[in-house]
């Protein structure tokens, strides 16, 4: 059938067929406009020297310790690939302690951050108004010093013979001749102090992106401030709560540094032991196998929880 | 509690707390500041002794201390375009193309920054070793471009991502072929978050401590410099880089924000 | 402004246009002329192929069968930026980056023009926002967005302009004042126009010419008042405006007039409207069609008559409307012009009349409530 001229008569075109749903013609920016021809080629020219970088500097490296871990020798002998499982076990049942104390700390310290920076993230979010970009400039900004440095400093905060010390020993926290350095105090101090930005910044991410308008209907149908904010504000911020926690977890579970500056060898962390096997020890083997071990083990906690708290996309 | 009171309250409470969430984050910051002007005779810069400015005057006094910060900005500088280059190409194909193995890239792009540093450290000098090849500036470099592409992937994909795709199709339209839309349209929306892509690689990179110290050989880059003095004494020197960094870090995010606002109105 | 012909060479032809994502027909089978210098509606609910239907004619999507004619050049499969051809978008599409100025000039420029500023000055004249040329995109109004979005594409001289649910955004108001200012300025650039709308009085309004889409097709095409007061299908009765439907056996001829029977009464429509085959046709008749007078009154002659009850009455400002209930349990609609000083109660018997000639008819479907057949008379 043909379609009638505008000026003429008019007849329906097409034929009939069954009702058909056609999606709505706005794609919405996430969709990739059509592919015409020889620009096929073009994501994968894009995505290769960067991919293959990572391939290279992190999935070869990554290979490479599986590998060593199942190795046995030593710098005079050369070593050689026997796969020896056993080293996973040695390394797990002698040094479980630094794991199990990494992980201990790396919680305690991830959980501080929350409490610290949520109450923050909240007030950013929704009390600063036009002063939000200074608080969050203000937020970021201390952590441009070096790391190490903001460290150190924590050292000579926490010093003996400083204000922190003398206070808490005045207030009872801490016996007469206690000390905040060299202790398990400290360590966990330092670690929360220092992966703040990374549990505020998501944090206040997602709490700003939460619709006002549904804090006010959950108080318009009878709810306390407070409940409105336990029954729609926290659950509407979990996304950000789940990657701040990550993002502070995950590195304060391989830390070492910390432990190095205000603690002992008696609070060591895995991450410790990681590095004096690799670079002082110089005990290949024993030191890959725990490397790959911690991997693993963040790998799985990450999926765990992130499948249990059911965010879809972190990156 | 009635809800006005109730409001006032918990307006008051978040505020004071936050007030000292903020004190607490910058209480290093201070002490830093301070002890870089501290007169310490001997080598520990722990306890205060006395003023004095002669840190500030002669910031290169410590042997090594300026070499490694000329190290550290050249490998900064270096691994900072890098990074953005590759990065932002795999950005663009993320979200602006159609291809097979779009899960496995975004795993690959993901699990960098889901390992603790201490792992992709020690996995890159177990390959260096390996491989037979001597850890150095080089070695450095290439690490600090692997860690950084993951970031600059991630903060330009949110920046693209935000761009409503519409207005490339109205360039083209407009009779702007796809080079002409990438440069008139495209490019100029996206640049902010390759901009700020930048920043946060440079500063990666110059802050970058574990994965440098594992792969670094005989050169010294500013953060392990600092790492060797926390054993042998640490100057006051140290505190004025320190000082001074934030300071520069400090300007360069106030003039963003500046310019931002200043082009907006 | 000099009055400019009419663009020659400009008459759209779509053949057998076709669209499919994956398992999914939006376009199906499309066919369609436009003459030069034409302002035709798309007009249907979402999910109807129309705005589908535009951007393939832009080129931002590419068709999965079909041709896209414009005078004597095929555009099908040629990028979008070699069509003769400019969109005003949804969400206006203003180049955030760019100032008002740089906006409207960003087509002529592309296209090498050197000296854009009289052209840009001339269009920004026409759709009334001299003085806004430094402005940014993201200080200017909605209404204000629309028009440089409107100048940005006329600018270009285009042989047709697509215009993709442009007026969604804006106020009632305003949305009313633009409707009449775009049909001005398309009668006075005298380009053609294809505007994509699901809102039917929009398309009534604007647009001389009008296809009503559904599912992928075109139902019917033809101008806004003979799609209203004869439309073809049940979708296109009920799309624009309201109608009341009422199933009728073909009966028997009174001279020009066809007599149908419902219920224990008949009505009459002209014979040329009623198909020759089949017994069982759909008479609708539109709501301000009906007269509702007192039960006892005459009837006029040669009006049709049903009785019925009033159910319900809303009060519309202009009209009141009545919800009646026929004898065979079928509620009907009526508009009545509030020039009478009562309004008819509930409960009150009525008459409702309307001139045979006022109504339209469909072909019988399944979906309006059957008459009861009359009791054979012994």
């Amino acid at each position: 059938m043909t379609g009638a001229p505008v000026t003429g008569g008019s007849v329906t075109g097409g034929p009939t067929t069954p009702p058909l749903i056609a999606p709505a013609a706005d794609t919405g920016t996430d969709v990739a406009p059509p592919v015409r021809g020889r620009g096929r080629w073009i994501p994968y020219l894009l995505l290769l020297p960067g991919l293959l970088w990572l391939a290279v500097f992190f999935v070869l490296p990554m290979l490479t310790v599986a590998s060593t871990s199942l190795q046995e020798g030593s710098l005079a002998r050369g070593y050689e690939l026997t796969w020896r499982v056993a080293n996973y076990t040695d390394a797990a049942q002698r040094f479980a302690a630094q794991f199990v104390r990494a992980f201990t700390f790396a919680a305690a310290s991830t959980l501080l951050a929350l409490v610290v920076s949520y109450p923050l993230a909240y007030f950013i979010a929704f009390k600063a108004g036009r002063w939000r970009n200074v608080l969050l400039l203000l937020v970021i900004a201390p952590f441009f010093t070096s790391f190490l440095i903001r460290t150190l400093a924590w050292k000579i905060i926490l010093s003996d013979s400083g204000w922190v010390v003398g206070t808490f020993q005045a207030l009872g926290l801490l016996p007469e001749q206690g000390r905040l350095l060299a202790t398990s105090v400290a360590v966990i101090a330092g670690l929360t102090y220092n992966f703040l930005p990374f549990m505020t910044l998501p944090l206040y991410a997602s709490l700003e992106k939460i619709d006002r308008s549904l804090i006010e209907a959950a108080t318009d149908l009878y709810a306390s401030p407070f409940t409105a904010f336990w029954k729609v504000t926290w659950p509407l911020s979990l996304p950000g709560v789940v990657a701040g926690t990550l993002l502070t977890f995950i590195p304060a579970a391989g830390d070492f540094v910390n432990v190095r500056f205000l603690g002992t060898p008696s609070q060591s962390m895995i991450g410790n032991v990681i590095e004096s096997r690799f670079l002082v020890v110089l005990d290949y083997p024993t030191a890959a196998a725990l490397s790959f071990t911690l991997m693993l083990a963040i790998l799985l906690l990450v999926g765990l929880y992130v499948r249990r708290a059911g965010t879809e996309t972190i990156v | 509690m009635s809800r006005r009171l109730w409001r006032g309250v918990t307006r008051n409470l978040v505020g004071f707390y936050a007030a000292l969430a903020l004190l607490y984050l910058f209480l290093p910051v201070i002490v830093v500041i301070v002890f870089s002007f501290n007169d310490n005779a001997g080598r520990f810069n722990f306890t205060w002794q006395g003023f004095t400015l002669d840190s500030w005057l002669n910031p290169c006094g410590v042997a090594g201390l300026c070499q490694a910060m000329i190290r550290s900005i050249q490998i900064a500088i270096v691994s900072t375009i890098i990074a953005t280059a590759l990065g932002t190409m795999v950005a663009f194909a993320l979200v602006r193309h159609r291809f097979r193995g779009r899960a496995l890239t975004n795993l690959l792009i993901f699990l960098p920054m889901a390992s603790p540093e201490v792992v992709l450290g020690s996995a890159m000098l177990a390959l260096f070793l390996n491989v037979g090849v001597r850890t150095g500036f080089l070695t450095i470099l290439l690490g600090h471009i692997m860690f950084n592409i993951s970031y600059v992937v991630v903060t330009v994909k949110a920046r693209l991502l935000g761009m409503d795709s519409r207005l490339e199709e109205a360039a083209m339209d407009l009779y702007a072929d796809e080079w002409q839309t990438f440069r008139r349209v495209t490019l100029p929306l996206v640049t902010p978050g390759i901009v700020a892509a930048t920043l946060l690689a440079f500063a990666l990179s110059f802050d970058d401590f574990i994965i440098t110290l594992f792969n670094s050989g005989n050169t010294t880059t500013f953060p392990l410099f600092v790492y060797g003095a926390a054993q042998r004494g640490i100057p006051p020197q140290i505190n004025v880089m320190g000082t001074a960094l934030f300071a520069v870090a400090f300007v360069v995010l106030i003039v963003g924000q500046v310019t931002r606002r200043f082009r907006r109105s | 402004m000099t009055t400019p012909q009419p663009s020659e060479g400009a008459e759209l032809r779509l053949i057998g246009l076709t669209k499919r994502f994956g398992p999914v027909t939006a376009v199906d089978n499309l066919h369609l002329q436009v003459a030069s210098g034409a302002f035709i509606a798309l007009l249907g609910p979402s999910g109807c192929g129309k705005t589908t239907t535009l951007r393939m004619v832009a080129g931002l999507e590419d068709p999965t069968a079909g041709q896209i004619l414009l005078g004597d050049t095929d555009l099908t499969g040629l990028k979008p930026y070699r069509r003769p051809v400019n969109t005003v978008f949804q969400s206006y599409a203003l180049f955030p980056h760019l100032d008002i100025y740089e906006n409207v000039a960003f087509g002529l420029r592309r296209s090498g023009v050197k000296d854009v500023k009289a052209q840009v000055g001339q269009m920004l004249e026409l759709v009334q926002l001299t003085g806004f040329e430094r402005r940014r995109p993201l200080q200017v109004s909605g209404g204000q967005a629309q028009r440089v979005a409107l100048a940005r594409a006329l600018v270009n001289h285009p042989k047709m302009l697509l215009l993709d649910e442009p007026l969604g955004a804006l106020d009632l108001k305003l949305r009313r004042e633009m409707q009449l200012t775009l049909k001005r300025i398309q009668e006075e650039v005298r380009i053609t126009f294809l505007h994509v709308t699901h809102d039917q009085e929009e398309a009534m309004t604007m647009a001389d010419t009008i296809a009503v889409m559904s599912s992928g097709h075109i139902e019917q095409l033809g101008h806004p008042e003979e799609l209203y007061e004869r439309p073809r299908t049940r979708f296109v009765a009920n799309f624009l405006g309201q109608s009341n439907l009422l199933r009728t056996t073909v009966s028997g001829r009174n001279g020009d007039l066809a007599v149908l029977r419902i219920a224990d009464t008949t009505v009459a429509v002209p014979a040329d409207r009623v198909p020759s085959s089949g017994s069982e046709v759909h008479v609708g008749v539109r709501p301000e069609k009906l007269d509702l007078v007192a039960a006892d009154e005459a009837v006029p002659q040669g009006r049709n008559a049903l009785e019925a009850v009033v159910i319900d009455t809303s009060f519309m400002g202009t009209s009141t409307q009545y919800l009646v209930r026929t004898g065979w349990g079928q509620e009907l609609t009526v508009f009545a012009q509030n020039r009478h000083t009562e309004v008819v109660a509930p409960g009150t018997l009525v008459r409702l009349t309307w001139r045979p000639e006022h109504a339209f008819v469909l072909e019988a479907d399944a979906e309006t409530p059957a008459a009861p057949r009359p009791a054979p008379v012994p």
